[in-house]
């Protein structure tokens, strides 16, 4: 019988930390930003004999927020420990960071499986440390930019709950959404401000046991998340198949390729030879202050979207559509707050018409300039029969293309797009569309029903879509029946 | 009047009356430094052009009477593992032998802000590894008393330059004795004040968690002088104290009558050299004739603290000392290098002494993976224990009193095939620095004509009380007050 | 546990601190090692059970900083202490290996 394999995967995610200085100096966070090359440094940031690192109080405030977020308990006592390595992107020699006591550990996050199940990730910790410089490898040496380096980051560690790659990819985009939440990440993957590490091990199905699990470093793309861990699953699965072993290694992904790469340099690479940063006094968090930072917890993704389905009796699928981003939920409601039509409506436009702009223009919810209550008008127009559906979709992509909103007003009457319900001016078009179209009146009084579809259609475009359906829908019928002699 | 051999106090009074100015001063200094130094060899770098261009401006300050301090216009030495803009800062190391920082060590902008003129940077063991300063990557200092014998270390040019008068005051630091032993080796008075109480920001690291800088000076009222302008709180240093930084010469002169003296019985044991153990038990009498009550105490951990030290030294030195890659600053050696490892390994292993070598390579062993717990671990928990012991010893009396070394100097070459035989010369010193007390070093006699060092510890914070005990010694004795003769 | 710090054990720390190191430095140097470590090994005779290690002695917590930028050092006084910089970076050779 052929055995078959189940994954095992856990995630590590790196985010730094939307500060103005970094963590341990004054020197500026803003590093992509930065004018050139070693610029935002200092003594403390390129490692100079004699500096010492001071804690940013902010990048603490942060750290908790997201302890906070994810279900931890945060330490009230934390500590600080080195992390011994030499590299050229790690200027003191160690990084500094968190060990035996981290901010935050054993927390939660509730996700839906690649089976649309929940589950249940157990966070262990969420650490604070510092991002090392940059480094560009050029052909026969490296360029190093001290600019990052010194720049908050958090590492925030799951058990290796999940058991696929869709779990996996669940998981970490909903850590970046609520990052994004609470407004101290960009969730820029692209730059490096997100990046992941996955652990990744596979072992037969049924079975609890853990195996031997690799390691893929830097991944800095939901692709690359989802490719590098599937790969690395067959990978593994044919070593068993074939009566291998995997080996305990660090990898590397060529997003290139395809594959994943052994890094496994020299054999001390894992010594790192942590001891508690004799330079930083210890964390002592008061329980008020930590409440404190709670109160200011926004409403988090889950909690909109029970909200949102209760509040709005949305499905599920709706309102989590709507809380992916906690921009595009506030600009649901925003609008909602300023319509007259029904919420289920209103998010029919969003997912719809706009979503649609969006994902063609390939622009962010913040770059699109469309005042909520110009949107909130344009829906209630389409509601109150002002003008149809289909005008409604025209002159939305008026108004996001106008760049600075539009008012849907001027456009319904620049283009002349009021829809009528004036009986006698509908009922002189379904005069003219029947005396024009005698072999259709014919058809459909044979018995022929489906006609009505087509004359419909025929008093849309003589109306120019500004015909109220249901009023023409009613007109036309009777007027066929008046010819049933 | 030999004006190199004043007190800080007695050069400042003559500046303030007008009867020398600083440039006087300095040139005097600094030409008794060109005369005698080339014998005792305390400095690594003598900068003349800035010590003379800020010995006028201290004399422009004083004219205007602006800001005026105790220090403005006095000559001072630093050791060099403390941080000088634009001025080399060693750490008598190959590896910084051309390293110029870009900014200043806290205590030099103090004492720059004071008006005191930098006259150099003095010798040490390399990054403050040894007691001897015979491992200095340079040149061997030599103890003024005795030119054949050690000044003691690791601030062994600080104590140098002070004993010879080659400063009017100078700048150590004291990991594990650093000031101490050498000030008691060479006659001067200097202080390892609390840990914490000076900043260390730019102060190169050896042990961060004991790392203390402290003043070496002609008596304990020049001390307390220096601790005063350079001691406080520092941004900059998250280590440093909050509290307010008393103003020890104001308090100097109180009566020590009623107070108690502790003699740690576990330093008065076999192995110490007769003429110290005389010179010590002299001053003790010399105290009870000051109306203080002696009593014996016990610090029962005494003989864990050497290998407590040394672990906790060798650890964090391994990770302090990772920095000097060759990368940034610093020498670089780069034959053939196809890789950046190559680069580590040639630069340290040229750039390195075999002691520093020792040190940072045991640190590694004592903080890896499987030995952390036999080794690191279990010695920051024994150091709980020494810090312990100085609370409860401390809590029966004012201070203790002990000596700064088991022998006084010893000849140069003679320690240095054994390293074991070298750390025990700190067995005095070092256990003061795990629990982070302050102890003050002072003359206290001569055996076979070299001098002998005693030492007073304190609580925590209380500075105070050291500089009025051992200020009170200095009214009723002049050992402090003897030179040498060169 | 007097343990032997042999020449493989005295290379492997000594790599782990980036220290190039000969055969004669390595076997020099495990002999020191081997008596420094029993010397150290004294420390079995304390009982620390229930004796806590020391960390932070100063007993200061919570030193924080605002979060404010300052501007930074000079990037000209940075690059010339460096052995090596191209176009406003520090330039080092070819990186192998990973971390
Ligand atoms: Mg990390
Ligand atoms: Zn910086």
């Amino acid at each position: 019988m052929q055995l078959t394999y189940e994954p095992v995967i856990g995630l590590e995610i790196h985010a730094e930390l939307r500060t103005n200085s970094k963590m341990f100096c004054s020197c500026s966070a803003d590093y992509s930003n930065a004018p050139e090359p070693n610029t935002f440094i200092c003594p403390v940031c390129t490692g100079l004999p004699g500096a010492m690192p001071v804690l940013n109080k902010k990048a603490i405030e942060q750290a908790t927020l997201v302890g906070l977020a994810l279900n931890c308990s945060i330490n009230e006592f934390n500590t600080f420990a080195r992390k011994n390595y030499f590299y050229p992107d790690l200027p003191k020699g160690y990084q500094i960071s968190q060990y035996e006591l981290p901010i935050a550990s054993k927390g939660y996050l509730d996700i839906l499986d690649d089976t649309e199940n929940p589950l249940r990730v157990v966070v262990r910790r969420v650490h604070i440390e510092e991002d090392t410089a940059k480094l560009s490898h050029e052909k026969n040496y490296a360029l190093v930019d001290f600019n990052r380096a010194g720049v908050p980051l958090l590492e925030i560690v799951s058990e290796p709950d999940m058991r696929s790659v869709e779990a996996a990819l669940s998981y970490a985009t909903k850590i970046r959404a609520i990052l994004r939440y609470l407004g101290v990440n960009s969730g820029d993957m692209e730059k490096g401000i997100l990046r992941f590490e996955a652990n990744v091990s596979v072992r037969p199905s049924g079975s609890s046991e853990l195996r031997t699990r690799t390691e893929i470093k830097n991944l800095n793309s939901f692709r690359a998340l989802t490719r590098a861990s599937a790969y690395e699953i067959e990978r593994q699965i044919k070593v068993y198949e074939k009566g291998g072993e995997v080996m305990q290694e660090t990898l590397g992904w060529d997003e290139a390729r395809g594959v994943t790469i052994s890094q496994r340099g020299k054999e001390d690479s894992h010594d790192y030879r942590y001891f508690p940063e004799p330079d930083l006094p210890p964390l002592q968090l008061e329980r008020a202050w930590i409440d404190s930072i709670k109160s200011g917890l926004p409403e988090l993704p889950d909690a909109k979207t029970r909200r949102f389905m209760e509040q709005y009796e949305l499905k599920r699928q709706e309102a989590m559509l709507l809380t992916s981003e906690k921009s595009l939920a506030d600009y649901f409601e925003d609008v909602v707050s300023k319509s007259k039509s029904p919420a289920k409506t209103i998010h029919s436009w969003i997912a719809g018409e706009f979503m649609r702009y969006m994902n063609d223009s390939g622009l962010a919810l913040e770059d699109i300039v469309l005042p909520a209550e110009k949107f909130a008008q344009l829906i209630d127009m389409v509601t109150d029969k002002t003008i149809s559906g289909n005008s409604g979709k025209i002159v939305l992509n008026e108004m996001l293309n106008a760049k600075r909103g539009g008012d849907p007003q001027e456009i319904v009457k620049a283009k002349n797009l009021a829809q009528v319900s004036d009986t006698g001016f509908i009922q002189e078009a379904i005069e003219n569309i029947l005396s024009d179209n005698p072999k259709e009146v014919e058809q459909y009084l044979a018995g022929k029903e489906t006609i009505v579809q087509w004359l419909m259609g025929q008093v849309a475009r003589a109306t120019k879509g500004k015909a109220d359906p249901n009023v023409a829908k009613e007109l036309l019928a009777k007027a066929l029946e008046e010819r049933r002699n | 009047m030999q004006l190199p051999n004043l007190t800080i106090r007695e050069a400042s009074d003559l500046l303030a009356t007008k009867k020398i100015s600083s440039v006087e001063l300095t040139h005097a200094t600094l030409q008794r430094a060109h005369e005698i130094d080339p014998k005792i060899k305390s400095y690594v770098t003598i900068t003349d052009d800035l010590a003379i261009e800020q010995a006028k401006k201290a004399d422009e300050r004083i004219a205007k009477g602006e800001n005026v301090t105790p220090l403005t216009g006095i000559p001072f030495a630093a050791k060099d593992c403390i941080s000088t803009r634009n001025i080399r800062t060693t750490c008598s190391s190959k590896i910084l032998e051309d390293y110029v920082p870009q900014y200043n060590a806290t205590v030099i902008n103090k004492l720059a802000d004071a008006g005191a003129v930098l006259m150099g940077k003095t010798n040490m063991d390399e990054f403050g590894m040894g007691s001897s300063c015979e491992n200095s990557a340079f040149f061997n200092t030599h103890n003024p008393w005795d030119l054949e014998r050690v000044p003691g270390g690791s601030s062994g040019g600080s104590a140098a330059a002070m004993s010879a008068s080659l400063c009017s005051f100078s700048l150590g630091e004291d990991t594990g004795g650093s000031v101490r032993m050498p000030a008691g080796f060479c006659n001067v008075t200097g202080i390892k004040p609390t840990y914490g109480r000076v900043s260390r920001y730019g102060l190169i690291s050896l042990v961060s968690s004991f790392d203390c800088i402290g003043p070496m000076s002609r008596d304990v009222y020049d001390c307390a002088t220096v601790l005063e302008t350079i001691a406080g709180h520092d941004p900059q240093d998250s280590t440093t104290f909050n509290s307010p930084v008393p103003r020890y010469t104001q308090h100097v002169t109180k009566s020590v009558k009623g107070m108690t003296i502790g003699i740690p019985k576990e330093y008065f044991v076999s192995g110490m050299e007769a003429g110290v153990e005389s010179s010590i038990q002299e001053a003790i009498r010399t105290y009870e004739k000051l109306g203080m009550k002696i009593q014996e105490v016990s610090l029962p951990n005494t003989k864990y603290a050497l290998p407590v030290y040394y672990l906790l030294l060798f650890a964090e030195a391994s990770s302090n000392l990772a920095r000097f890659d060759g990368t940034r600053f610093g020498l670089s050696v780069s034959e053939n290098a196809k890789d950046v490892i190559d680069i580590y390994l040639q630069t340290r292993h040229k750039g390195f002494g075999d002691e520093v070598k020792r040190r940072i390579m045991l640190g590694a062993y004592a903080l890896s993976a499987g030995y952390y717990d036999a080794y690191y671990l279990k010695a920051q928990k024994v150091r709980t224990l020494l810090r312990r012991d100085f609370e409860t010893a401390l809590a029966s009396c004012d201070i203790l009193l002990a000596p700064t070394c088991p022998t006084t100097a010893f000849k140069l070459g003679e320690k240095t095939s054994d390293p074991l035989e070298m750390y025990l010369s700190d067995i005095y010193v070092v256990a003061t620095n795990p629990a982070g007390v302050p102890a003050l070093a002072l003359p206290a006699g001569f055996s076979n004509n070299m001098p002998v060092g005693m030492q007073l510890i304190g609580k925590h914070l209380d500075e105070q009380t050291l500089f009025q005990v051992g200020h009170a010694y200095q009214q009723e004795t002049d050992w402090h007050k003897q030179l040498p003769n060169i | 546990m007097a343990q032997q710090i042999d020449t493989e054990m005295v290379k492997h720390v000594a790599f782990l601190v980036r220290l190039g190191i000969s055969d004669e430095e390595a076997q020099k140097f495990s002999g020191q090692f081997s008596s420094i470590i029993d010397y150290f090994n004294m420390l079995n005779e304390v009982d620390t059970e229930n004796v806590p290690p020391a960390s932070d002695i100063t007993n200061n917590t919570n030193v924080l900083r605002e979060d404010v930028a300052k501007p930074s050092m000079s990037r000209e006084e940075f690059l010339n202490n460096a052995p090596q910089s191209e176009r406003g970076y520090v330039k080092v050779p070819t990186v192998l290996g990973d971390e």
